[in-house]
């Protein structure tokens, strides 16, 4: 596990997926990105607004950027990994410029590559929240322990332009594991966007 | 690049750039980010010039890839502006993520590093492109002619939204001129 940062305690994903879930009443859209990060999110139970990336690391962030503009209305979810976030960190710097106000970044930070070996990133000093402060995201914030987190992912509701929150987490694999059938995951995403109809 | 088929043109026909920016706003294709090229400066000028469109560079074309995938599925159009180098660095996207969802990416390349190039790095480059296309299966047009930009830019779109297919149109240095040396 990374470094902890002062104040943090180490919390748990799943958990932290289910806390977030519980808390999604306006059919909200989440991106889950690769490996245990969408395990937990489908451990936590089916939701249509569910996207579950199977394959290229590193796209939950701009994909949920993508809903974002595509439906400001609707308040869109990136769950990422510290690893899978250190494969496209400039795209802290388009969503910063961009700005959407309904883009919360939730990025869990373990410090590995859990799922391939828990062998450690290269990040071992870094600063998620400081990286995102300085790619010009104005609300970046580290949760200090689960009721923080909550705390947060309320105040993103009414806060301006994008959020990014990061947990410090623990080594636990994922709860669950995802079906892999991407055209299955995308239709049924689509349907619960209101974009298409079941046949 | 002034050429002696430019000259034969009446002064107030349209130009590529004008072509694909037109044919983009009758397919509602309203979302273009970019990862620019000295050759796409003119179409990226009047894509930015016009509020009809969202138009914006990324780090990387990557998360360009990224961006209309979750527009597409959300409901938005949009098409991604980048160079052959750029093109290079999308095979793990293409096979991970566009081809086995059916995300109909509508991609416009600049090709660089053919006829006149004068880096050995864009021109190696350049042989990548159409392999990894032919081994995606992929849908892709060299456009070399201005009389058929139109034609091929509209069909192009709308095949790829009909079958969710993603399509790539290579813009040939013979339809733009490709990059002027000083």
């Amino acid at each position: 596990m990374s470094a902890a940062i002062p104040n943090t305690k180490v919390m748990n994903r799943h958990d932290l997926t289910c806390r977030l879930v519980a808390k999604l009443t306006h059919e909200e859209a989440v991106i889950g990105g690769i490996g245990n990060t969408n395990f937990d999110l489908w451990a936590a139970g089916p939701r249509p607004q569910n996207f579950y990336m199977l394959g290229s690391m590193g796209l939950a962030c701009p994909i949920a950027l993508g809903v974002a503009l595509a439906q400001p209305q609707r308040r869109v979810f990136a769950l990422e990994g510290d690893g899978s976030l250190l494969m496209q960190l400039g795209c802290l710097t388009t969503i910063a410029t961009l700005a959407p106000d309904n883009l919360v970044i939730i990025v869990v930070d373990n410090g590995i590559y859990q799922i391939t070996g828990s062998q450690p990133t290269p990040a071992q000093r870094a600063d998620i929240v400081a990286i995102a402060a300085g790619c010009g995201i104005a609300s970046c914030h580290w949760a200090a322990d689960e009721a923080d987190f909550e705390r947060l992912v309320d105040l993103s509701r009414d806060t301006p332009g994008p959020m990014l929150i990061a947990a410090k987490i623990d080594d636990r694999p994922g709860v669950g594991a995802t079906r892999r059938d991407p055209v299955q995951i995308r239709e049924r995403f689509m349907q619960g966007l209101g974009v298409r109809q079941p046949l | 690049m002034s050429t002696d088929a430019e000259a034969a043109r009446s002064p107030s026909a349209p130009s590529w750039p004008d072509i694909i920016l037109r044919t983009f706003k009758r397919n509602e294709v309203t979302l273009v980010p970019y990862v620019p090229d000295r050759v796409l400066t003119p179409l990226i000028q009047g894509l930015r010039d016009d509020p009809f469109f969202t138009t914006f560079a990324t780090a990387r074309e990557e998360e360009a890839v990224g961006i209309l995938a979750g527009a597409w599925m959300g409901g938005r159009r949009g098409a991604l502006l980048m160079q052959t180098s750029g093109f290079a660095t999308l095979p793990n996207v293409l096979a991970s993520l566009v081809v086995p969802c059916q995300i109909p990416l509508i991609m416009i390349v600049s090709e660089r590093g053919t006829l006149g190039e004068f880096n050995l790095g864009q021109s190696l480059v350049c042989r990548t492109m159409r392999p990894v296309l032919d081994a995606l299966a992929m849908e892709h047009h060299t456009m070399t002619r201005l009389d058929e930009l139109e034609f091929t830019v509209d069909r192009s779109i709308k095949q790829a939204l009909a079958t969710q297919a993603p399509v790539a149109l290579i813009l040939s240095p013979l339809l733009t001129g490709g990059k002027v040396f000083a």
